[in-house]
């Protein structure tokens, strides 16, 4: 939004102080400052002068060859401008003023000496319009010749802007008015009325019929006026619309976005003779309509419209007016609408139809009704400024289904100063909350504060809204600032965490991998370039990517698309990453999101069975590290089509399965590099954060020499190290140290395991034959089991 | 004997300087020194002499004796010396400039400034919390005083899953579930994801890290949360840093706040990267909203309390200069690895 200072000075003295300065305060107490345009900075030494004489150039059908008394003297002018007339008032640049950063020189124009230029109303920074020169005329001023001209004209002005966002919360500060308001309350200053035609004169003329249908529209107000005869809005009041970013139409649109801007109150004039009476309601049936714009809108059943008597939609209620009933060029009788309606309503169409104006932006913020009425009357005060002619033919009418409860606030002294943490004068409050539209009545115990409309619709509703209503005018940067008085408390790290940062640890720096993060979602595109199967899950309903649409069920996929895009990278690498998953629904309709460690790695020069031992190392090693204790890997149904279906393992600590591991399956390991191995790992986080480290045991190392036996095993297809290494812990031998593999060699069905088992007492050396049963044992139930010792 | 001891002493000396490694020496040791060597055999001619003659003929032979042994001795070390300098001179100069057989992995950088982030957090007895990255429409909007239409959803744009829950927008949506956990007073801070359903480029993301602190108590006031947010903030950029608070409206704090802090890079006199005002806008923070606390559970009569959002993200690019948000999440290994710790 734009604000013009000028405009704002209606309201508010501010003679005498740095506007900069100012302008910077409210950044600080109310809104962000984005932008301060200095309009006109580029302008200078324009003057007031007369067009004395006009004749047309011998040798151009354009130009005209003017004298013009600047008030010092009468200079010759070589000027191009159409409207050009004896007698014209119009804003003379002489040679050496500026204009749009331009110095004029004195000139010959198509053979004729030119002293100056008659500016038109853009080089003066009033409107878009370049067709002719300023008539200052249309101002009906008296002038004095020679005077500089922003005597009579506001050439220059300081305008800032601020971002609509910041204002979402202050439906007040929408209009100019409101801003005032503020910068009254800033400098300590008094905000003057808005002057108005008491309304109160009409009240014996006919109503205007209005009839509401809805509770979507709070309330409406109507007026009736004609004879308005003067069709074009005088200059001070285009130049104010274009100084704040709105185009000049024809008198009565501009008088309406002139009090949009001004009050906040979208206003709008239908032409009598399309709608005369009103009724306000919602159509059953969806219809095309046509708006101002010259678009056809489709309307539906919850689009609160706007009808004429006859119950014909003409405009789009709080968002734009219909094509038909707009005011035209031969309009003279007007049907003003000056209404408040519910914001989420408008909200909700202006979203669906597409189209949000300054209107429905400033609905949505929920508006004070009380506003639509002084709006009215200094509608009329304005037109009547602009054309004298015109006549009230009705009085002003309204109905209405909603107000706002007057809201009260009881702020105890006590709950602002723990609020502010340092004492502000009680005066000075009082006089803050005074300066902001408040009514203040001081207490034993603090303030009785009532909330004005234009603050009450949603804006101040308890105490903290006052606090910050408060301190944010007594200024953040003149507060005191200390530390809290807080108790000490210890503070324990989640498991979780501990997890995770040790995780990452040993994986970075002891295995060099590298941690990476990548979408909750499945990518389609880059899905279907690895032929990775995208598994039915939750699914987002609204992204703006169409190729993001259904989450993650497991960290791999995403990890692989990075594999794939990273082949070039090394000969040898693995990425890592701890994050998100979401495997369907649970019961409770919510989704079922998992923490999960997933990891990824890529070898070019060693075979699948080494990398796949290497990640199962990892994982080893991280849960030794972690809960102190060593998974087992039984087979598994692979879970997802990517994992090789024939050594899908999962992976289980303390009896619990807390992820997967597996070598990639080959339709996805040769699609990102037939040269190369992968495997992939997944494990649960919060499963594993469930399970607490086992206790360190200590066990006092044997000072007895023990006794090592090296046997060799034929293991089957179907049979495992593991088999070995139950049958030896089931032998409850106390002195059996550890079971050790200490050589494995493929044979053709199956493979050959050498295993060392070493036996230790705490309180003697063992002979030979004090073990030698616990080995037969091993080595018959083995046998038993198809594990035969090898010959 | 004189003559004898002359001319053993003669062919040793010859021996010696021929004997040219270890072996040879041993053998001139046992040739000489050896129990059937020369000086052996010497002493087989003692029993020839007698009286004085027999004792200074033996003084004779010693002293030949210790005096090859001493020969020996400094030879032997001599040769010792001579193979280690071959040995060393046989190594070569190692080259230190070859580069690592095993490259180091990396954090990502997020991981790294959240770290930090943490440390300092911690240090100052704040718990670090943990919370989902999905959410329902309650604990995104709802319990942070959004209700349903207000305006301040049109800051955000959400991803909606079919299962009528969100991605969370904000690390705010972790709020009510902590305020929950663990009632007042209450210090925590809650890094997280969070996402937004737009469009990407080198400045937006849809993914993006943030992370919200909320501290609780009794008497907390914004003199306090002034206090607070300057010296955390000196303690992150690891300098002095001066804090300016302008009204901001969030609808989970009142009063709302828009926290800038003096530009690192011109010290505050005004610089393209503050557009010329000194000022960097840093984070959103503010007194938590009254109702806020009511649906966390907290009694307002006895705590206030104050909340901030820092975009991690955002940090973790200023603080390492990375100019592609993108980066970020692209899983580019040469960007990546460039942070082993």
């Amino acid at each position: 939004m734009l604000v013009s200072m000028n405009w704002v000075r209606d309201f508010v003295n501010l003679d005498g102080l740095d506007l900069e300065a100012l302008i910077h305060r409210f950044t600080l107490s109310t809104a962000e400052v984005e932008e301060v345009i200095h309009k006109g900075a580029q302008t200078r030494g324009i003057l007031v002068a007369k067009i004395l004489t006009v004749e047309k150039h011998p040798d151009s059908k354009k130009l005209h060859l003017l004298t013009v008394d600047k008030g010092s003297e009468v200079v010759d002018v070589v000027c191009g401008a159409p409207n050009v007339r004896p007698g014209m008032h119009v804003a003379f640049a002489p040679a050496g003023a500026v204009v749009s950063g331009m110095e004029l020189t004195r000139a010959k124009i198509a053979g004729y000496i030119s002293n100056g230029m008659c500016c038109s109303e853009k080089e003066l920074g009033m409107s878009d319009d370049h067709e002719g020169i300023a008539d200052l005329d249309e101002l009906g001023l008296e002038y004095e010749l020679g005077a500089p001209v922003e005597r009579y004209i506001e050439l220059y002005d300081t305008i800032f802007e601020v971002d609509n966002k910041s204002l979402t919360n202050r439906p007040d500060l929408w209009g100019i008015y409101g801003v005032a308001r503020e910068f009254a309350a800033l400098t300590g200053r008094a905000l003057g009325p808005v002057p108005q035609t008491d309304l109160n004169q009409y009240e014996a003329l006919p109503p205007v019929d209005i009839s509401v249908e809805s509770p979507a529209c709070q309330r409406y107000c109507g007026l009736k006026v004609e004879n308005v005869s003067v069709r074009k809005a005088p200059l001070p009041i285009r130049a104010r619309l274009h100084a704040c970013g709105m185009r000049g139409i024809n008198l009565l649109a501009d008088l309406t976005n002139y009090l949009m801007l001004e009050l906040g109150q979208p206003m709008h004039a239908f032409d009598l003779r399309r709608v005369s009476d009103i009724c306000v309601k919602t159509f059953n049936a969806p219809f095309v309509f046509q708006t101002l714009d010259g678009s056809d809108r489709e309307i539906d059943a919850n689009t609160l419209m706007i009808c004429n008597g006859s119950g014909k939609a003409v405009a789009v209620a709080g968002i734009m007016g219909g094509f038909d009933s707009e005011i035209k060029d031969d309009t003279s009788a007007l049907l003003l609408e000056s209404a408040t309606f519910d914001p989420v309503s408008i909200r909700k169409s202006s979203s669906r139809l597409g189209l949000r104006t300054d209107a429905s932006a400033r609905y949505e913020k929920a508006l004070d009704p009380e506003l639509t009425i002084p709006a009215v009357g200094r509608f009329l005060h304005l037109l009547l400024q602009c054309d004298g002619g015109v006549k009230v033919i009705s009085r002003l009418s309204m109905a209405e289904t909603f107000r706002y409860p007057a809201i009260s606030i009881a702020l105890k002294q006590s709950y602002l100063d723990r609020y502010t943490g340092m004492p502000i004068a009680r005066e000075r409050v009082t006089a803050i909350l005074r300066s902001l539209g408040f009514g203040v009545e001081e207490q034993d115990w603090g303030y009785q504060v009532g909330v004005p409309g234009w603050r009450a619709t949603k804006d101040v509703t308890m105490a903290a809204d006052l606090v910050e209503e408060i301190t944010r005018v007594y200024g953040y940067d003149n507060f005191e600032i200390s530390s809290t008085r807080s108790l000490l408390a210890p503070v324990r790290p989640r498991q979780g965490k501990t997890d995770e940062t040790l995780i990452r640890d040993m994986l970075v720096l002891r295995r060099s991998l590298h941690e990476v993060h990548s979408y909750i979602w499945a990518d389609k595109a880059k899905f279907r370039e690895l032929e990775l199967e995208i598994e039915p899950n939750v699914r987002l309903l609204n992204s703006v990517n169409p190729n993001h649409e259904t989450l993650r069920r497991s960290m791999i996929p995403t990890l692989l698309t990075f594999i794939n895009e990273n082949r070039g990278y090394a000969p040898k690498f693995g990425i890592f990453e701890i994050g998100r998953t979401v495997r369907g629904l649970k019961d409770n309709g919510e989704c079922d999101e998992r923490r999960m460690l997933g990891i990824a790695v890529y070898g070019r020069e060693i075979t699948e069975e080494a990398l796949f031992f290497r990640l199962r190392d990892m994982v080893d090693e991280l849960l030794r590290a972690l809960r102190h204790a060593i998974p087992v890997y039984p087979k598994a149904e692979p879970e997802h089509s990517w994992q090789h279906p024939m050594n899908t393992f999962r992976i289980e600590l303390e009896g619990q399965s807390i992820g997967q591991i597996a070598p990639l399956h080959p339709r996805q390991g040769q699609k990102i590099d037939k040269k190369a191995a992968i495997a992939v790992a997944e494990l649960d986080l919060g499963l594993l954060e469930a399970i607490a480290p086992l206790p360190l045991r200590y066990r006092e190392p044997s000072k007895f020499p023990g006794i090592d036996a090296d046997l060799s095993f034929v293991l089957g297809a179907q049979q495992a190290f593991a088999d070995i290494e139950r049958a030896a812990n089931a032998l409850d031998c106390e002195w059996l140290e550890s079971i050790k593999l200490t050589d494995v060699f493929a044979l053709e069905d199956g493979a050959s395991v050498t295993v060392r088992l070493a036996f230790a007492s705490n309180s003697k050396t063992l002979a030979r034959a004090q073990v030698e049963p616990y080995i037969e044992q091993l080595v018959q139930t083995l046998a038993e089991k198809g594990i035969p010792l090898k010959q | 004997m004189q003559e004898q001891l002359q001319a053993l002493r003669a062919q040793f000396d010859t021996a010696l300087r021929q004997a040219e490694d270890s072996t040879a020496l041993e053998a001139l040791r046992v040739g000489f020194l050896g129990k059937k060597g020369h000086v052996a055999g010497l002493m087989q001619h003692l029993r020839e002499f007698s009286g004085e003659a027999k004792k200074e003929a033996g003084l004779l032979i010693n002293r030949l004796k210790d005096d090859i042994a001493q020969a020996l001795s400094l030879r032997a070390e001599a040769l010792r010396q001579a193979e280690l300098d071959k040995l060393i001179q046989s190594a070569g100069q190692y080259d230190t400039s070859r580069p690592p057989q095993a490259p180091a992995g990396s954090y990502h950088p997020i991981t790294l400034t959240q770290r930090e982030l943490e440390r300092i957090f911690i240090g100052m007895g704040f718990a670090v919390e943990d919370y989902n990255e999905i959410v329902n429409e309650y604990q995104c909007f709802e319990s942070l005083n959004i209700p349903k239409h207000h305006p301040a959803r049109d800051m955000q744009d959400t991803y909606y899953l079919d299962n009528g829950q969100v991605l969370k927008t904000h690390t705010s949506a972790a709020q009510n579930a902590i305020m929950r956990k663990y009632g007042a007073p209450l210090r925590a801070i809650f890094p997280g994801r969070c996402f937004r359903n737009e469009s990407i480029d080198a400045c937006h993301e849809n993914t993006f890290f943030q992370m919200e602190g909320i501290m609780i108590d009794r008497d907390i006031s914004i003199s306090n949360l002034i206090y607070f947010m300057k010296t955390m903030l000196s303690e992150v950029f690891r300098q002095d840093i001066k804090v300016r608070l302008r009204p901001g409206f969030f609808p989970f704090v009142e009063p709302g706040f828009e926290l800038d802090i003096n530009c690192l890079i011109c010290g505050g006199e005004g610089c393209p990267t503050c557009k010329n005002s000194g000022w960097l806008e840093l984070c959103p923070c503010g007194m938590i909203h009254p109702r806020v606390l009511e649906m966390g559970g907290i009694d307002t009569e006895e705590f206030t309390g104050f909340a901030f959002g820092l975009g991690l993200t955002r940090l973790a690019m200023m603080r390492y200069g990375i100019k592609d948000i993108r980066d970020l999440n692209a899983g580019n290994l040469k960007v990546l690895e460039q942070f082993p710790s």
